[in-house]
């Protein structure tokens, strides 16, 4: 068995390298094919940091009565906190939200000057809340219209902006189920190109498998140097892909750091690289062989 | 050795040809150990089907064929070819080494390794592979081509890259199909005196041809074929097609 397996690799890699200008359209063709999956892989990075993002700035705000103490407000906060599904309540007094509408709109004049002639402060205390997920700003909201504060609350403004939370997480779920949607026909389409290519490779050596049953070899001793070749082609395509995809990923780092506003995909990379490391040679290594068996058949069964 | 017993091949009808052939008729004949036989008839008489029957590559539409040897053990190995099935094929071929006229070399391998690949599908060790394949490719006269590939060499050196591939793993059987078709004169009587030296050496040899002068000249027992049917089995046979 030993003996068998030696000259299967090596015959398998002397058919390799012997076929030069096969190999290097095939290595080429399966690397595309690697770095296509490894690409969707980081753009999923991307997208989910987007995502997040974007899931973060989405919160609810109860605005207190005048009056109101503080300390009645922060009760009411660590109440919020109990609820089960909210992640954050963030409290904003009066002098903080003036402080941070005058920042919002410290290049426009007139409003500033607007805010200057209502005179003292007209903005209200409150909390901004921030849930897990859409469905819980609905638990949020029912406790927050308990009799209990009703002296308290002056608004919340949940059923204003839950238009636009569920226009948000519609368009998460549409853009989750697309991408992975994109990502299959993408891959599909990249692994039915590899297999045509390691199909022609081996179209190309029919004859030599012809004569090699013909000497008397069994089918898995000729089924394996193919094997071999393919997992040698699938194995060179994801070590350029190895050198290649970390000089891109740091090349592209620092425009998409100002562009999403925070994600590093270099260090996105380095986070994830034995993750994509074992995707990569999976796909590169698995595809090779399985295409190279089921290449193969056909003439064996001749 | 080998025994075909009423052996019949029909290939039936297709797009290109609406009646179906029959490529052998009722075939019979025996060949022993040792023996040099020679089938003779004009291309489409048979031979090349008799011979793809011998290896299993084709079946008979009915009628049995035999293939008999004494084993490593000692045994005697009685095979009905035209029962095995496709996995067992390569045990058979095995025991049998075949020459083609078109020399079914690996293109992509030197000649040593298409010599040496008889011996790994056995697998044979490395030590015998590197002390055998030498000697056999003294025997034909190739030693100095050894490194060279199929492409590099003339029509009867490869020829004589092929007899060594066959004979190397010591078969029980050799066949040599049309093995001069593609030679000049010269080299045709090269590859034909090769055949008769291994034949001296204890191997069994079928040479199909369809070349007069070999068939005339060497005196060998002639089973002559004309249109799929025997029509003779002499002990030194003349070309009488």
């Amino acid at each position: 068995m030993k003996i068998f397996l030696k000259r299967i690799f090596k015959n398998g890699w002397l058919n390799f390298q012997r076929s030069q200008g096969l190999s290097i359209i095939t290595v080429f063709v399966m690397f595309l094919t690697v770095s296509m999956v490894s690409s969707i892989f980081l753009f999923k990075g991307i997208g989910d940091f987007l995502l997040v993002s974007l899931e973060s700035k989405i919160d609810i705000s109860v605005y207190f009565k005048e009056g109101t103490s503080e300390q009645e407000v922060l009760n009411t906060k660590d109440l919020l906190l109990e609820i089960d599904g909210v992640k954050k309540v963030n409290y904003i007094s009066q002098e903080e939200a003036v402080d941070n509408f005058k920042e919002r709109y410290q290049d426009d004049e007139v409003i500033l000057q607007a805010l200057e002639e209502v005179g003292g402060n007209p903005f209200l205390t409150s909390l901004e809340v921030t849930a897990e997920d859409t469905l819980k700003y609905d638990s949020v909201t029912t406790f927050l219209e308990q009799n209990r504060f009703e002296g308290l609350i002056e608004n919340v403004d949940y059923y204003q902006r839950k238009p636009v939370i569920d226009k948000f997480y519609s368009i998460k779920g549409t853009f989750e189920r697309s991408g992975l949607l994109a990502s299959l026909i993408l891959s599909l389409v990249a692994f039915s190109i590899t297999f045509v290519t390691v199909r022609l490779a081996i179209y190309s050596a029919s004859e030599e498998i012809g004569i090699m049953r013909l000497v008397g070899a069994s089918n898995w001793f000729i089924r394996g140097q193919f094997i071999v070749q393919g997992m040698i082609c699938g194995g060179l395509a994801v070590l350029i892909t190895l050198v290649i995809f970390p000089i891109f990923s740091y090349i592209f780092s620092s425009k998409l750091l100002s562009l999403t506003g925070g994600f590093n995909l270099f260090n996105f990379y380095l986070k994830n690289f034995f993750n994509l490391l074992g995707i990569q040679f999976l796909i590169g290594i698995g595809l090779g062989s399985t295409s190279s068996v089921i290449a193969v058949r056909k003439y064996l069964e001749k | 050795m080998i025994k075909f017993q009423g052996v019949n091949k029909i290939y039936p009808a297709n797009n290109l040809n609406p009646k179906p052939t029959q490529a052998l008729k009722d075939i019979s004949f025996e060949i022993k150990e040792n023996e040099f036989i020679l089938i003779a008839g004009r291309s489409g008489a048979g031979k090349t089907t008799i011979i793809k029957m011998l290896i299993g590559e084709e079946m008979p539409s009915s009628g049995r064929v035999f293939f008999s040897f004494t084993d490593e053990q000692k045994t005697v190995r009685n095979i009905e070819v035209n029962k095995l099935k496709k996995h067992d094929l390569p045990e058979l071929r095995k025991q049998i080494g075949v020459v083609f006229q078109d020399y079914k070399l690996l293109p992509r391998k030197t000649v040593f390794e298409n010599v040496a690949y008889a011996l790994e599908v056995i697998g044979a060790s490395d030590k015998q592979i590197k002390d055998e394949v030498p000697k056999a490719l003294k025997i034909v006269g190739l030693s100095k081509r050894s490194d060279h590939f199929p492409s590099e060499l003339s029509g009867g050196e490869k020829q004589r890259v092929a007899i060594a591939r066959a004979l190397i793993h010591r078969p029980k059987l050799i066949i040599a199909d049309e093995p001069t078709g593609n030679l000049d004169p010269y080299h045709t009587w090269d590859i034909v005196k090769l055949l008769l030296k291994i034949n001296e050496l204890g191997e069994t040899v079928i040479l199909a041809t369809h070349d007069q002068d070999i068939v005339n000249n060497l005196e060998k027992r002639v089973i002559s074929l004309e249109e799929g049917q025997l029509l003779k089995d002499v002990k030194k046979g003349k070309y009488i097609i």
